[in-house]
């Protein structure tokens, strides 16, 4: 406790600690049952398990930032060398440098963030009409049976073509609008979120059914009550993925017509054979993914506190 | 009889296997239980006392025979049925305030109501100071007991309990079933509490109903003379308890006998 570096100079487990048993050697912490007083080693414990868990983050961290300056660093150093060609593969200060003039003077297409919100629209309106279609889909024919037998055939062949094509169509249907990307978005995010939806209905408890049937639970109760709460970790974790498909649809959808976006750009980059400019493009992509799985995971724990967490880094009291 | 408040008659149960073959889980089986009657199932595992409960509170259909709750046949899930199952059915999303809350809730009591209510019965299976728990962050045996507090809030006039206190240590358990016969007694409610325990069913009951190994059917029924109220601790002393259980016992070691064999020879083949 007081020998182990960042402990609190002072703490109430001392001061009894003290004159309990004088000693020249810090005591062990005394064991259950054995003179346990609750308060002060539960502050103590408490105490000594955020610093564990602070400590065990900070390595984390400086473990990342030492895998991304060795990833980025053999990578600068191999083009610098010339043992690849900066022209096929980019080079980590070329898209330093671009994305630098696209923040300072703009893309070719006008302002980044300009773009970088066009294709976040797609992506949102298309990440929330999908996996919210998905989750009524998904719920509906898990609970009716009949429904779920007749369409499933349709539902299967529509899951086996490759929906990215259906991407020139919107593009028809809708031109130049939101719609024509955030509809691929949709088609690809609908599938996942639907198949989640299904089979964590389909998973639920029978006992805990028939529990709330018992206790009185009407079949929309058993629905918002035990349904729904039990498929939604079935549904969170197909959101992780949704989001990034989200993306993908949206991008796809540029590529069919757009007059501004991140995809847009990305083209714009590899038709002038500007490799940094699609490193820096996807750089920006994948920064906004992060930020999306980021409050998504903070959905997912606000709305799973029921579950004992699964955060890396459990650290035993 | 015509004021029975739980009827089966002739009841055959038949499930199908995975193997695409027909199990009989329930043979021919006939009880009743009175209004206000507390009565024990027990027999060998696998005899079907589960499925006995199932059928009375409707979640199964019997595949012949009838079952009639208070004088109507059974045809969805009966009014004023409780029933405490033998796994674990409290809803882990919710705390153990919502969880004993549930059943009122359902039956349209105010939110407000529901809770207090659900405080107090918390209160008397032992569980105060829980009640923001999740189910993960209880014991088997405080599970249990939330399990039953969600039962008996409501205020079942057909009490079905299928082991509900198997988890339990031996101290809880007697405080348990002394609170149960209290509670019970102050109720008019027909109990069905299926139990492995001999003296369990002995000590709680009016009558035990000893089922054949599987397929299930009522071999033989015990009426239990004890005195009420009783002290579950202290009846098993009273020599009278020690001749039904001896009773009772003769015929139930055959049945565990045939079920532990078949099961021998199950896992053998
Ligand atoms: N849904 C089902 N499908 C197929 N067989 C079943 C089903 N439910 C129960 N059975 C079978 O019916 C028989 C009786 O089951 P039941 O659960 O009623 O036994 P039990 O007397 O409660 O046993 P235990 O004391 O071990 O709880 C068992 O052999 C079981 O395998
Ligand atoms: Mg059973």
């Amino acid at each position: 406790m007081s020998t182990e570096g960042g402990a609190p100079p002072f703490s109430s487990a001392d001061v009894r600690r003290q004159d309990a048993a004088p000693g020249p050697l810090p005591n062990p912490p005394p064991q259950a049952g054995e003179g346990y007083v609750a308060g002060s080693i539960d502050a103590d414990l408490i105490a000594r398990r955020s610093r564990t868990v602070r400590r065990r983050r900070l390595v984390i961290y400086a473990l990342r930032v030492l895998f991304a300056v060795f990833w980025l660093g053999s990578w600068e150093l191999s083009t610098r060398l010339n043992w690849v060609d900066p022209f096929f593969v980019g080079q980590p200060s070329g898209v330093i440098t671009r994305l630098w003039t696209w923040i300072t003077e703009g893309t070719a297409l006008g302002p980044l963030w300009f773009q970088a919100a066009v294709t976040m629209e797609e992506a949102v309106l298309g990440f929330l009409v999908g996996s919210g279609l998905g989750i009524v889909f998904g719920i509906l024919l898990g609970r009716i049976e009949l429904l779920a037998e007749v369409l499933s055939p349709f539902i299967k062949a529509a899951n086996a073509i490759p929906r990215v094509v259906l991407g020139s169509l919107f593009a028809i249907m809708f031109g130049l609008s939101v719609w024509g990307k955030a509809s691929t978005a949709v088609v690809l995010v609908f599938f996942v979120v639907f198949f989640n939806a299904f089979q964590g209905v389909r998973e639920v408890d029978r006992n805990l059914v028939a529990n709330a049937r018992i206790l009185g639970a009407d079949n929309r109760r058993l629905t918002t009550e035990i349904i729904i709460p039990s498929a939604m970790s079935w549904i969170l974790a197909s959101l992780h993925i949704s989001f990034g498909l989200a993306i993908v649809g949206a991008v796809v959808g540029e590529l069919f017509g757009a007059t501004a976006g991140l995809g847009q750009l990305i083209y714009n980059a590899g038709h002038t054979f500007d490799v940094n400019g699609v490193f820096a493009g996807m750089f920006v992509l994948a920064v906004l993914a992060l930020i999306a799985e980021g409050l998504i995971s903070a959905l997912e724990n606000r709305l799973i506190k029921w579950r004992p967490s699964r955060v890396s880094g459990e650290v035993p009291i | 009889m015509a004021g029975a408040a739980i009827e089966l008659r002739a009841v055959t149960k038949r499930f199908a296997t995975p193997n695409g073959g027909i199990y009989t889980a329930l043979h021919d089986l006939t009880m009743e239980v009175a209004p206000g009657e507390f009565c024990a199932v027990v027999g060998p595992t696998g005899c079907g006392k589960s499925t006995t409960l199932a059928l009375i509170s409707g979640l199964e259909r019997p595949s012949a025979g009838e079952v009639a709750v208070m004088g109507k046949p059974v045809n969805g899930i009966p009014d004023g049925i409780g029933y405490v199952f033998q796994t674990d059915a409290v809803f882990p999303w919710k705390s153990v305030l919502e969880n004993v809350a549930a059943g009122p809730r359902y039956r349209g009591t105010p939110g407000g109501e529901a809770r207090a209510q659900a405080r107090e019965w918390i209160s008397r299976v032992g569980l105060a100071g829980f009640e923001d728990r999740y189910p993960y962050q209880l014991s088997g045996g405080m599970r249990k007991r939330v399990g039953l507090a969600q039962s008996l809030i409501n205020g079942p006039r057909i009490l079905l309990m299928d082991e509900p206190f198997s988890a339990l240590d031996v101290q809880t358990r007697t405080l348990m079933e002394n609170e149960l016969l209290t509670l019970w007694s102050s109720t008019s409610a027909s109990v069905v509490f299926v139990t492995h325990d001999l003296e369990e069913a002995i000590a709680l009951a009016d009558r035990v109903f000893l089922l054949t190994a599987g397929p299930g059917t009522v071999k033989g029924t015990f009426e239990v003379d004890l005195p009420r109220p009783r002290n579950v601790a202290e009846i098993r002393f009273q020599p009278r308890f020690a001749q039904i259980y001896e009773a009772i016992w003769n015929q139930l070691r055959d049945e565990v006998l045939v079920s532990y064999e078949r099961q021998k020879h199950a896992s053998a083949v």
